[in-house]
């Protein structure tokens, strides 16, 4: 438990203003918003660790996949949100790098009556910019665009719709959002 | 000043998690009925308790929220929960439809158009369309799943064989993105297509039946009808308002006198004080 990061400040209206800024992002596909806050072990984002603060606790799953499966990061998760610590087949979060948290078929996809019972995954990624991959649906004016790492699983996964994983992808303190309702064009 | 006996915004974190995975999960699939563990709240069920929930778990300390009641600002329903929030979150309150970051409704959308970044918050009795035409969960949910809207269909073809006309004039069913059927919650059908394409974000919450569901910007709304019986969004025909003299609004029926006397003001308080405020100036 050495070098344990601290959590929110003030829990109650950080965790709101954050969750304001995650739900901007899911309403708002591509949109990429920026988390302030506080800052878990690497190498987890600042971005993720405020909305892993804002959304997990005791009762949502979490599978750390890759270098994010590590000792201080887990003593971080276990001091702070009490998550149980799940393969991808049992979680409602997974938090890592898209090739760590591996072929999104493994996670919970819903079922035809609750599609709401699905993942939603945390992606690192390297940088979130808004050129790249066209995105299109609700939420949507007219056409976003964002780099997004790996569009042709994600058309899978919208295709999947009403069922399939939302994901939230973050770098730093920018986090953007993808669910899977979101239709992905070229690029 | 956040009245310090309460936590900020009433409900407990934990609570507010649970809410807001609910609310990210509704706006990932839109007009889709995610179930949530209502709490009880300092109000009876039937006065908006799903609505409050939801703008608890929305609110941030600098939002400026609006709440009316049947296009009112000043009824029981609305004065109540606004001076609600005022306490147990500190919010500013407004009765202005465009200076409000958040605004929680029964049973209207604001004349006013809504602009990009505002969120509507419904209050829902009843969230499930297909309720009264099969009042099993189990089945309905399976309906949904399958997509099997054929039971609504025949519902309002009914109406048309008796009355010549689909009937239904509030809680007008709406397909959403082309998937899911929705309840637009007892909005009169004249607000339906405010629905359509709207900039700002909607959520629903039914707290007695414990669903949340969710419209994001820019969704497809479209209500339900046939070909040759298109949907008309209809209002009080051929009147406008005693007070302000708005054609376009939606207008309430107000009964004057006992020898049948009446008028027909608007329903949006808000919209109809403003358009009398510009009009002496």
């Amino acid at each position: 438990m050495d070098g344990l990061t601290p959590g929110f400040d003030h829990p109650a209206t950080d965790a709101a203003r954050a969750f304001r800024m995650v739900l901007d992002a899911m309403a708002h596909p591509g949109r990429i918003v920026t988390l302030d806050g506080p800052v878990a072990p690497a190498p987890c984002s600042q971005a993720a660790c405020v909305a892993l603060l804002t959304l997990a606790d005791a009762t949502t799953p979490l599978h750390l996949a890759g270098a994010h499966d590590c000792g201080p990061l887990r003593d971080w998760v276990a001091f702070h949100l009490g998550a149980p610590l799940v393969g991808p087949e049992d979680a409602t979060f997974a938090l890592g790098t898209w090739d760590a948290l591996g072929p999104p078929a493994a996670y919970r996809q819903g079922t035809p009556d609750y599609s709401d019972r699905s993942a939603t995954l945390i992606v690192e990624v390297p940088a979130l910019s808004a050129h790249g991959t066209r995105l299109t649906g609700p939420g949507i004016e007219t056409a976003a665009h964002l780099s997004v790492p790996d569009p042709d699983a994600l058309r899978g996964n919208a295709a999947r719709f009403p069922l399939g994983l939302d994901f939230l992808f973050t770098s730093g303190a920018q986090l953007a959002a993808l669910p899977r309702t979101t239709k992905l064009g070229d690029g | 000043m956040t009245d310090q006996a309460y936590n900020f915004a009433y409900l407990d974190e934990a609570t507010k998690r649970m809410l807001r995975r609910a609310l990210l999960k509704a706006v990932a699939i839109p007009g889709y009925q995610v179930p949530f563990s209502s709490r009880e709240m300092p109000m009876p069920y039937g006065w908006g308790t799903g609505g409050v929930q939801v703008t608890a778990a929305c609110l941030v300390p600098e939002d400026t929220l609006k709440v009316i009641d049947q296009g009112a600002d000043d009824t029981t329903n609305a004065v109540s929960i606004r001076s609600f929030f005022e306490k147990v979150a500190g919010v500013a309150t407004t009765e202005a439809t465009a200076e409000a970051s958040v605004i929680q409704t029964r049973h209207r959308i604001p004349e006013t158009p809504l602009h990009a970044g505002q969120i509507l918050v419904f209050q829902v009795p009843i969230p499930e369309p297909l309720r009264f035409l099969e009042p099993r969960e189990t089945e309905t949910r399976v309906m949904h799943a399958l997509e099997d809207y054929g039971l609504m269909q025949v519902r309002l073809y009914e109406d048309i064989a008796r009355h010549g006309e689909i009937a239904r004039a509030y809680a007008y069913p709406v397909k959403v993105e082309g998937r899911y059927v929705m309840d637009p919650s007892p909005i009169p059908k004249f607000d339906n297509p405010k629905l359509n394409m709207s900039p700002a974000l909607q959520l629903f919450g039914a707290g007695r039946e414990c669903r949340i569901y969710a419209l994001p910007p820019f969704t497809r709304v479209e209500s339900l009808d046939f070909e040759d019986y298109p949907f008309t969004p209809s209002k009080a025909a051929g009147q406008d308002c005693a007070i302000c003299g708005a054609s376009g609004s939606y207008l309430d029926e107000v009964i004057t006198d006992d020898a049948g006397g009446r008028m027909f003001v608007c329903s949006d308080t808000d919209y109809c004080a403003t358009r009398v405020q510009e009009a002496s100036a």
